[in-house]
């Protein structure tokens, strides 16, 4: 068994399986994937002096040798209740059987339509993550919604079981709105109580013109597991893109996006919340670039910290020369619950035109003890009370989400959480 | 401040135009040989009279620099400084002397400069009740040129305090022993790469020292100006206020015009004992180079404060208007208990200069609090970037930072960044942090447009309102001098 540990143990799979990965015919991907594999391999995984993984360490998974996911026999799995039509991949594998979305398509059966397409917006050289992703990438869901659709709301599942050793998927997910077309796409990832293993997604969004994407993604994986996704969206003129990206599972866990708006009058609403227990890394990552007038953009993320849990933000907001008459708004704030928490804040403004209004804002602070005797003196017990005032410091990121099922599903997931923490 | 008038002056002296501080002053200089290696080190050294310590000091800290890098991680984007086309020591031929010895055209320079060295008679004849009489404050003054101080004002004065002012290579020979003890104790010999490079060849500088207890009775200053040609100046400043003591110190700086780029890598160093409390002035007005980014000084500059003591205060003040590129992050290390640090800022980039600046609030001790206020402009073809760090250890209970950065753009070709670093370890600490973006708004300009006053009049008025916050920081009579030289800096930018 390969058992060559990091970076160079993904390098080597990548060169003993070139020949057998999907696409390996096709003369487009293979150079894609060679480039991607290159630079991954000169760089490997990114040390804490390359300033956008400052402050987060990715040394610990250079000790770890992971395989390949095995082919699961059909059915063996538990998966939680669907919330909307639903894809599913397991493993990061294409289940036609588990999945009931008629929209849904693998992304390993289209390859060969997709040259020019795929591999557009990622950034393979830039974001070392997403080399690792191009190099070994073996599915996803390719998504199209055509001009003027409605496509309602789609659940897309990523589940991991258990197994013995640690195993690693890199899913490519590809979607495209054309123009007028919307969709609320609602995103899982989870895994088997005691899986161990790295989930690297990469997805490559295509909003046209008039068309809006609500995109919730509720990062829930196992508590040994490592998730590092990377999204890059483009959104043209009158486009929406709601992303919404609740950071709550995993051991270490890093959600990157990067929008770009490059029609008049696109917006993007980029909000979040990191909810965070002992022993967590989580990290969020923005890169906004407004690249066409009359632009608006809203970010909104939280972060909850107990126990000795560590919480990252950083935030990009780049506006172009081009970009006249954007409005940029950005705010992060944290909540220490405990004395071993650390977070980490890097709010960033880029500017190169003059006539816009950029702001952001960044708070850190602990529950405050006003509110909290305030909430006592009227017979609530302390735990109530404190869950309270957490619920009401996420409030202005959940209510953000005007789509109803992504809300309920948010809500159910920060109870849980609460009630884990409180149990803990 | 008394706004109106002020403002009115200010806006008149916007038709004085241009670099008014470029000139060159013709005098006899000595120079060490162009380069830099081991043997300029020893020169300077050697020229110094410097104690052997001292000596090797150096020599450590140039090792250091061979083996370090260039930070590229800035926002600033020059050509490749050849680090051996420059004279790394300038001094005029004839040495410093008493205030009387100095060469009169020193003097006349300094005198065209707006630096009075001549101390003024005291008014009033009643002994020790001189500055109540007075009505403008006298304010002590060491001047540097090139790479020696050349005179220093009021000394005996201060003495009477036992307020210690000097130039650095005095203080090397007069007390040793506090040199020794604090020099390199904030900003260490491999601090960063400029900091290395200033340690092994610095060659001037201010020295204070302040006694347990004592109130300085005048603002100190050092002026700094780069003269000669193709020379770096080093300057190495050091202020210890030690216990219950107090000091409100101001700098400024000026440079001829020129074509080539001048390097000036100075390294600032600010100790603060038990409830000492330090000011820190700065008006920054190196050459910024013409109106087509050709010359003008890179100022690589290392500024750092340790708040030793407990309930100690650092505030630093800058106005940087000038240098081609300016890289500087005054920073406040928060040591003791209860100690304070302040960073107000102005920062302009026109034409084609560029500023990377901002600070860092390490707050280590327990309820340490700071306060950072920056306010960026940017015009022509300019770039403007704050950089900062706010970092709260686990032991800095009740630690409390507020920050606020703003940025004004004048024009479409010029670039206005903020980079803020937040890092929390303590449950306790709150930190705030707000930054926006903006042009200066058409109803504005239109509402003073509208009472008579010229395009450049209203934006100037304008600006110096959104610097206000700021310049009220600045003792008098720089907060005047401050004003104008933001309306010259941005001349032209409008219209």
């Amino acid at each position: 068994m390969n058992a060559v540990a990091g970076a160079a143990g993904f390098s080597h799979r990548f060169e003993g399986l070139r020949s057998r990965l999907p696409g390996a015919k096709l003369p487009w991907l293979d150079a894609l994937r060679g480039e991607a594999a290159e630079s991954f391999g000169a760089q490997g995984f990114p040390t804490r002096r390359v300033e956008a993984w400052k402050y987060t360490d990715l040394n610990p998974l250079g000790h770890v040798s992971f395989d390949e996911p095995l082919t699961l026999l059909d059915g063996g799995v538990t998966l939680p209740p669907a919330i909307a039509p639903r894809v599913v991949f397991v493993d990061g594998r294409f289940r036609e059987d588990l999945s009931d979305h008629p929209g849904a398509r693998s992304l390993a059966r289209h390859l060969p339509e997709l040259e020019g397409r795929l591999g557009v917006l990622a950034q393979p050289a830039r974001e070392p993550m997403a080399g690792l992703n191009t190099m070994l990438f073996e599915d996803g869901l390719l998504l199209e919604i055509g001009e003027g659709v409605d496509g309602g709301v789609m659940e897309l599942l990523s589940y991991a079981t258990a197994c013995e050793r640690p195993q690693a998927f890199h899913p490519r997910h590809l979607i495209r709105l054309a123009p007028g077309a919307s969709l609320t796409l609602i995103e899982t990832a989870t895994g088997a109580a005691r899986a161990r293993y790295l989930h690297n997604p990469v997805y490559e969004i295509e909003v046209a013109e008039g068309a809006r994407l609500t995109h919730g993604r509720l990062q829930q994986e196992a508590r040994e597991a490592w998730h590092l996704s990377t999204v890059y969206a483009r959104v043209a003129a009158g486009g929406v893109y709601d992303n919404f990206t609740l950071n709550a599972g995993g051991k270490l866990a890093r959600n990157e996006i990067h929008t770009a708006l490059t029609g008049a009058r696109a917006q993007c609403h980029m909000n979040g919340a990191q909810l965070l227990v002992d022993g967590q890394h989580a990290d969020t990552t923005t890169a906004l670039d407004h690249a066409a007038p009359d632009c608006s953009s809203r970010q909104t993320y939280k972060t909850v910290l107990s126990g000795k849990s560590r919480g990252v933000f950083q935030g990009k907001i780049l506006v172009r020369q081009a970009a006249q008459k954007t409005d940029g708004y950005q705010m992060n704030q944290a909540l220490l619950l405990s004395p071993d928490a650390e977070i980490d804040s890097k709010p960033q403004l880029e500017i190169y035109a003059d006539d816009v209004k950029c702001s952001h804002g960044a708070t850190v602070g602990e529950l405050d003890a006003d509110q909290l005797f305030y909430l006592r003196a009227r017979g609530i017990p302390e735990s109530e009370a404190k869950a309270m005032l957490v619920e009401a410091f996420l409030q202005e990121a959940v209510e953000s989400v005007a789509e109803e099922t992504l809300r309920g599903a948010l809500a159910r997931a920060v109870d849980g959480w609460w009630r884990a923490e409180a149990a803990a | 401040m008394p706004a109106v008038n002020e403002t009115i002056e200010a806006v008149q002296s916007v038709t004085d135009s241009g670099y008014k501080w470029g000139f060159e002053t013709d005098i006899e200089m000595e120079f060490a040989p162009k380069g830099l290696n081991e043997d300029i080190v020893r020169f300077i050294s050697k020229k110094k009279n410097e104690p052997e310590w001292l000596l090797e000091w150096r020599l450590r800290a140039f090792a250091l620099w061979q083996t370090m890098e260039e930070p590229r991680w800035s926002a600033v984007k020059y050509n490749p400084i050849d680090y051996q086309d420059a004279y790394y020591y300038a001094a005029p031929k004839q040495g410093p002397k008493s205030l009387e010895e100095v060469d009169p055209e020193l003097l006349r320079t300094y005198e065209k400069l707006g630096i009075p060295l001549r101390e003024q008679e005291v008014l009033a004849g009643v002994e020790g009740a001189g500055s109540a009489a007075d009505a403008r404050m006298p304010i002590a003054v060491d001047a540097v040129f090139d790479s020696v101080s050349v005179a220093t004002s009021y000394k005996a004065r201060l003495e009477k305090e036992g307020i210690i002012f000097c130039s650095i290579s005095e203080a090397v020979q007069t007390h040793p022993e506090l040199v020794r003890k604090y020099l390199g104790s904030v900003v260490p010999q491999g601090d960063n790469f400029f900091a290395a490079l200033n340690c092994a060849v610095f060659t001037d500088g201010s020295f204070v020292y302040v006694p347990k207890g004592v109130r300085c009775p005048m603002e100190l200053s050092t002026y700094f100006r780069i003269n000669a040609k193709s020379t770096g100046q080093f300057e190495r400043t050091l202020i210890i206020a030690d216990e219950g003591s107090t000091v409100s110190y101001l700098e400024g700086c000026t440079a001829p015009m020129r074509d080539e780029n001048q390097l000036h890598a100075a390294v600032v160093e600010l100790v603060a004992l038990d409830d000492a409390s330090i000011k820190y002035s700065t008006v920054q007005n190196w050459y910024p180079g013409d109106a087509n980014g050709k010359g003008g000084i890179y100022n690589f500059v290392t500024k750092r404060a340790a708040c030793r003591g407990k309930r100690s205060k650092v505030s630093w003040t800058q106005v940087e208007t000038g240098s081609a590129i300016t890289w500087k992050y005054p920073s406040c290390i928060l040591q003791g208990d209860d100690s304070v640090g302040e960073f107000y800022s102005v920062a302009i980039a026109n034409n084609w200069q560029q500023a990377d600046t901002g600070t860092k609030m390490i707050h280590l001790g327990a309820r340490t609090k700071s306060t950072i206020v920056s306010k960026g402009i940017s015009a022509g073809q300019g770039q403007n970037t704050y950089r900062g760090l706010v970092r709260i250890g686990p032991r800095a209970s009740g630690a409390r930072n507020f920050t606020q950065c703003d940025s004004l753009l004048i024009g479409d070709k010029c670039g206005a960044h903020t980079v803020p670093y937040i890092e929390n370890r303590c449950l306790t600490a709150k930190v705030e942090h707000e930054a926006t973006t903006s042009r200066i708004a058409e109803d504005q300009l239109f509402y003073c447009r509208q009472r008579g006053l010229s395009q450049e009049e209203a934006v100037g008025m304008i600006v110096n309102g959104f610097c206000r916050e700021v310049l009220k920081e600045l003792p008098m009579e720089f907060a005047v001098e401050a004003q104008k030289l933001l309306q010259i800096s941005l001349e032209g930018s409008v219209g």
